[in-house]
């Protein structure tokens, strides 16, 4: 239910049906199973996603805010508390709980526990440990140990009508289930710790691998930019290409272009970046994998970036993809020089063949919007082949539309 | 008009010169902050029209500048200023009350006309943004399960954002829509309230799949 089965499971390494069956085996005895699930539930440390090594360095370093426990989370845990108490006065009322003289000590014993607890929450453990010695733990703690003696004390003053063995006995237990629920945290977490720490290892020397690898990279263009501190195109274009190697390590945008069609149009962005030093700005909505009709889409985009790099003479070029899962989209647009598309037809074989004829091939539409000094406005959109569905029908008399704005 | 005065709040020194030197004169740069807490109350103490805000900083980020400042300075915009694409700290920092984000690598003749904007109330949308934004609110709902008009972009607010996502600025925006750049900024003005109100479960859960709010 809130995956926490699975989580032990996981932790354990066995299949999550025996945690399933522990639990519910669990329930027979006094409501056990229940009450360690929502327990568990509660204080499971929830996974954490691995971030890439930038925003993990930002995080670490406070450059970032990080979630804080909202409302939902307060109403999370009294809810789950107050079905906690719920279950247990339930199997009190059944009868088959636990003697009457030892409920409320335990109760309170509980309550206590999980003030305690509280301290060891994922997000509560950072702050402790950079403010150990804060009035509001050091409150915290002697309130929880307070109800833990007072539980204790009030056990030991009813201590009456019950064989003096049993009684001893159980003392000792609850005294070690209570020992092993204050140090759980700590034990746990030193587990966690080592795991971690072994983790943080293997990361750090391949960090260290790619930092000196992007180091390089970024010295020889450093290098390069002194060299060529007169011709700002080259430096533009330099500094272009760093910064996107740089991100896409920092930012985890390192896909392959054969990958999907969002890495394919940024394969080729970057291409026509270096080749004709124009910066090109990809920005997509959704993504696509790229099968044959999605690839001739990604490659007539690339002709359509290429066109506008070298004949529209501009400092930038948006292209803009998406996809709704029926048709996918992708736009190249520039603001440079435009050109009549009625001229097209004749001195502009390459648009004709490598961008309109390719995309209808595989059942898409083209619409070229231009006009002198307007800029232009490549739409390339090819539908979304659904499972195996056969492939569309060739192309028929679609004849692409094409508009002249105004 | 009175020229507008904006303070530049980012840990790197050289930014904030580069900033400086290419935004002063047209608007009068009254303070300058490296991290949170200086932030904080250097803003206080100035209350400009308009802060210009980093994303990632120490102390918590421009979020955290945010949050301790809106309630008490609801006359300060905030625009985001950042390298970081990230979606998570984009989006974040929108929804706790900034009027707009740009990258860093923004003209300085555009970051000015972002300043005008944003004082006048108005939201700024860089291409990105917008592609965060449908993004956000991607995914198709049946109308009659929306009960808040808040959870989904209309059907114009989404063509505005589409066109801004393929680099149109406002202007041609107004143009390609046949509407006055007054609509343009109306739309994208509603697109952002939306952005800090909505509590559409598909962008909670996508905000909580990036570990954010």
């Amino acid at each position: 239910m809130g995956g926490v089965a699975t989580g032990v499971a996981e932790h354990f390494g066995i299949p999550v049906l025996y945690v399933r069956l522990a639990f519910i085996v669990g329930t027979w005895f006094h409501g056990m199973g229940v009450i360690a699930y929502l327990l568990l539930w509660r204080f499971l440390p929830l996974r954490q996603p691995d971030l890439s090594p930038g925003l993990e360095s930002a995080t670490r370093r406070g450059l970032r805010t990080s979630g804080r426990p909202g409302a939902f989370e307060v109403f999370q845990t009294v809810a789950l508390g107050a079905v906690g108490v719920g279950v247990m006065f339930m199997i009190q009322a059944s009868g088959r709980g636990i003697a009457g003289s030892l409920f409320a000590p335990l109760l309170i014993g509980v309550i206590g526990l999980a003030v305690i607890w509280r301290q060891f929450d994922d997000a509560a453990w950072g702050r402790w440990m950079r403010q150990t010695k804060g009035f509001g733990f050091a409150m915290r703690v002697a309130a929880g140990a307070v109800l833990v003696a007072s539980a204790g004390i009030y056990f030991l003053s009813q201590e009456r009508g019950w064989s003096a063995i049993v009684d001893l006995a159980s003392a000792v237990a609850v005294a070690g289930l209570g020992l092993l629920l204050i140090l759980g945290p700590w034990i746990t977490k030193l587990l966690g710790d080592l795991s971690e720490e072994r983790r943080e290892r293997v990361r750090s020397q391949e960090r260290a691998d790619v930092a000196a690898h992007l180091h390089d990279s970024v010295l020889q263009t450093l290098a390069l930019l002194q060299k060529n501190a007169g011709d700002s195109a080259v430096v533009a274009t330099l500094a272009r290409r760093q910064e996107r190697e740089l991100r896409a390590w920092l930012y985890g945008n390192d896909e392959k272009p054969g990958d999907s069609l969002v890495a394919a149009l940024r394969a080729s962005a970057a291409d026509v970046e270096d080749a004709h030093r124009v910066p090109v700005e990809v920005i997509a909505v959704g993504d696509a994998a790229l099968d044959p009709d999605v690839a001739a889409l990604a490659k007539a985009a690339r002709e359509a970036m290429i066109n506008a790099a070298k004949h529209a003479q501009v400092d930038r070029i948006d292209v803009y993809a998406e996809t709704d899962g029926r048709t996918v989209e992708v736009f190249v647009r520039d603001r440079g020089v435009g050109f009549d598309t009625d001229s097209i037809a004749e001195d502009r074989m390459g648009v004709r063949g490598s961008i309109i004829g390719r995309v209808e091939r595989h059942g898409g539409t083209v619409t070229i919007r231009s006009s002198p000094g307007e800029g232009t406005e490549v739409a390339l959109s090819v539908p979304v082949r659904t499972g195996d569905q056969a492939p569309p029908e060739p192309a028929t008399e679609r004849v692409p539309t094409e508009e002249v704005s105004p | 008009m009175t020229t507008l005065r904006v303070a530049i709040v980012d840990d790197h020194a050289m930014f904030r010169t580069g900033v400086r030197a290419e935004i002063d004169g047209p608007v009068d740069i009254v303070a300058e902050a490296e991290d949170v807490d200086s932030a904080v109350k250097v803003i206080a103490e100035t209350t400009p029209d308009v802060v210009l805000l980093d994303v990632h900083m120490p102390g918590g980020g421009g979020l955290e500048v945010i949050r301790r400042l809106h309630l008490r300075h609801p006359d300060t915009k905030f625009l985001a200023l950042s390298v970081s694409d990230a979606a998570e700290d984009v989006i974040g920092i929108i929804r706790a009350g900034a009027r707009g984000y740009v990258t860093k690598n923004i003209s300085g003749p555009e970051l000015l006309d972002a300043i005008n904007r944003v004082a006048q109330g108005d939201a700024v949308f860089s291409p990105r943004l917008a592609g965060f934004v449908l993004d956000a609110f991607a995914g198709t709902i049946e109308v009659a399960q929306v009960d808040e008009e808040i959870d989904r972009l209309t059907e114009r607010e989404r063509e505005v954002m589409r066109l801004i996502a393929r680099g149109y600025a406002y202007k041609e925006v107004a143009k390609e829509l046949f509407i006055s750049i007054k609509t343009v900024e109306t739309h994208v003005s509603s697109v952002l309230r939306k952005l800090q109100l909505s509590s559409r479960h598909e962008l909670t859960r996508w905000a909580n799949d990036r570990r954010l709010i």
